[in-house]
């Protein structure tokens, strides 16, 4: 287990290369979800706005 | 070709139940993979002569900079589509690309860097594929910045069209710079006509996660455009729909 | 033809437009041998680079003149609606735009490359690059400038855009003029310079054409 962690030395480098994939890809999930969210919210007092004026 | 098809993708309603109804497969499919795909990397492949462990980075920049390239094909694809055909969905989709583009160019760049000081011994060499993906990190970042810039959403969607077709010249320098010029960064090793240079045991691991990073894409550039397409909408029966159904099932 | 005349005689009657570009490159050049130690190998070292990334802030300088004129006077608009074949238009106005602001800079080149230490016998070689590569610059800059017409603050957006797209241009810009100046063949990079000058010529007007129409629009 220990072996899998420091990877032969380099672990620092690999691991940090992963961290900065996987978190940028999860990051890029969360506001790609966001973005979506907003743009319903506004869509949603859009049609509101037109229906009571 | 198709033109019904065609067609049916370039409505709105269409695109925005398709687009809702795959992306959550799709990541899911992603995650899956790239979980294969991670635990074939990190864990049964097997340690690498030349580069040690270090070469496991491979697993995550390779796939990066591969779909940086796809993402910028897509891009340039959708907004010709668009500016010949006049489709607004084209346009939403080449927005949708822009902002995955920028997250896989500098995740490749970032991991290269991180790759290149233990092999190479330095973080960064002016070397052609190196500047050619910074450029295609900046062209992202052009692309994204012209839309911003200009108010009128017709006017944007046009010019950033022509500017993604213009830049569409960078992605063969990109992939070639490694062939037509003596490169510090390693030539082709997976796509030769001779077959992959790695054994199969390290390259299993790599089609898996670039197969999951090419469903990640295609997840997150669907929800994108499904936001897009909801932002340019002016309030079509479709919509009102769509929303009352949202608001019975929650 | 009559749109280069027209615009060379405009601008004649308005130095201080594409005297500014020329102005720039110039105290920029001079800059260098101040600013760095006045021993000369290390001016030298620098001088190809100096050179061409100052003809390049040079060039995104005088961009901004290329299209202000005439569209803010309605004369763009009447191009587009003319009929006349636009892309053609477009060339013209961009060959006028280098006459007066890449050409000037070609010209006084060499000279700022003495003075940044290149050996007199680099002299033609340097001035073949800094020929070829303008011509690029000017055309590239051009689709830049269409598809940043009228927005605001387009200077820093119109440098984000074309940069990507001429760095190639300084790339073997460079390289030619630091092979000149050690004496080496610089043609190989002369070669590829000519090559991206001839592509630029016949692909960029109609990028840029397509730009200031969807612009203007």
């Amino acid at each position: 287990m220990k072996e899998f962690f420091e990877m032969r030395g380099y672990g620092g480098f690999v691991w940090s290369a992963y961290a900065i994939a996987i978190g940028s890809l999860l990051l890029n999930v969360w506001l790609a979800r966001r973005q979506l969210r907003s743009a319903r919210n506004d869509a949603r007092r859009r049609i509101a706005m037109l229906e009571n004026p | 070709m198709n033109w019904v098809w065609f067609h049916r993708f370039g409505s709105p309603p269409y695109f925005y139940r398709f687009a809702g109804r795959w992306a959550p497969w799709f990541l899911g499919i992603a995650s899956v993979l790239a979980a294969i795909g991670l635990y074939g990397g990190l864990v049964v492949a097997p340690t690498d002569y030349y580069q040690s462990d270090v070469f496991r980075i491979m697993y995550v920049h390779v796939p990066s900079a591969y779909l940086m390239m796809m993402t910028y094909c897509w891009m340039a694809g959708a907004a010709a589509v668009g500016l010949i055909w006049r489709i607004k969905v084209a346009h939403a989709v080449a927005a949708a690309c822009a902002p995955a583009g920028v997250v896989f160019a500098g995740c490749a760049l970032l991991t290269g860097m991180i790759w290149g000081q233990p092999t190479w011994g330095t973080y960064w060499a002016w070397d052609p594929r190196l500047v050619s993906s910074l450029f295609m990190l900046f062209f992202f970042l052009g692309y994204i910045a012209l839309r911003g810039a200009i108010e009128d959403r017709d006017r944007a969607d046009r010019s950033s069209a022509v500017l993604a077709i213009v830049g569409v010249v960078n992605v063969p320098i990109v992939h070639y710079s490694v062939v037509w010029w003596n490169s510090l960064h390693q030539g082709p090793t997976l796509m030769r006509s001779d077959g992959p240079a790695m054994p199969m045991s390290m390259a299993w691991p790599l089609l898996v996660m670039l197969a999951a990073y090419t469903f990640y894409f295609l997840a997150i550039m669907l929800l994108r455009a499904r936001a897009e397409v909801l932002r340019r909408e002016r309030g079509g029966a479709w919509l009102r729909e769509e929303l009352v159904r949202l608001e019975l099932r929650s | 033809m009559a749109v280069l005349r027209r615009d060379l005689l405009l601008a004649a009657r308005r130095p201080g437009e594409w005297l500014q570009p020329l102005a720039f490159f110039v105290l920029v050049t001079v800059l260098f041998p101040l600013a760095v130690d006045p021993e000369a190998s290390r001016l030298r070292q620098l001088a190809p680079a100096a050179l061409w990334v100052t003809l390049l802030l040079a060039s995104l300088l005088a961009l901004d003149f290329l299209f202000r004129e005439d569209r803010r006077d309605g004369t763009l608009e009447q191009y587009v609606l003319s009929g006349q074949s636009f892309t053609a238009l477009l060339l013209a106005k961009t060959t006028a735009h280098w006459l007066l602001t890449g050409l000037p800079v070609v010209l006084v080149g060499p000279l700022a490359a003495i003075s940044l230490g290149a050996p007199l016998q680099s002299l033609p070689g340097i001035f073949f690059a800094l020929v070829l590569g303008s011509v690029s610059l000017s055309l590239i800059g051009a689709i830049g400038a269409g598809l940043t017409l009228g927005v605001r603050g387009s200077g820093a957006l119109l440098s984000l855009l074309v940069l990507p797209l001429v760095m190639p241009v300084l790339v073997f810009g460079a390289r030619a003029t630091q092979f000149a100046m050690a004496g080496d063949d610089f043609a190989a990079p002369l070669y590829l310079l000519a090559a991206m000058g001839v592509l630029s010529l016949t692909l960029a007007p109609l990028a840029a054409a397509a730009a200031v129409r969807i612009s203007l629009e």
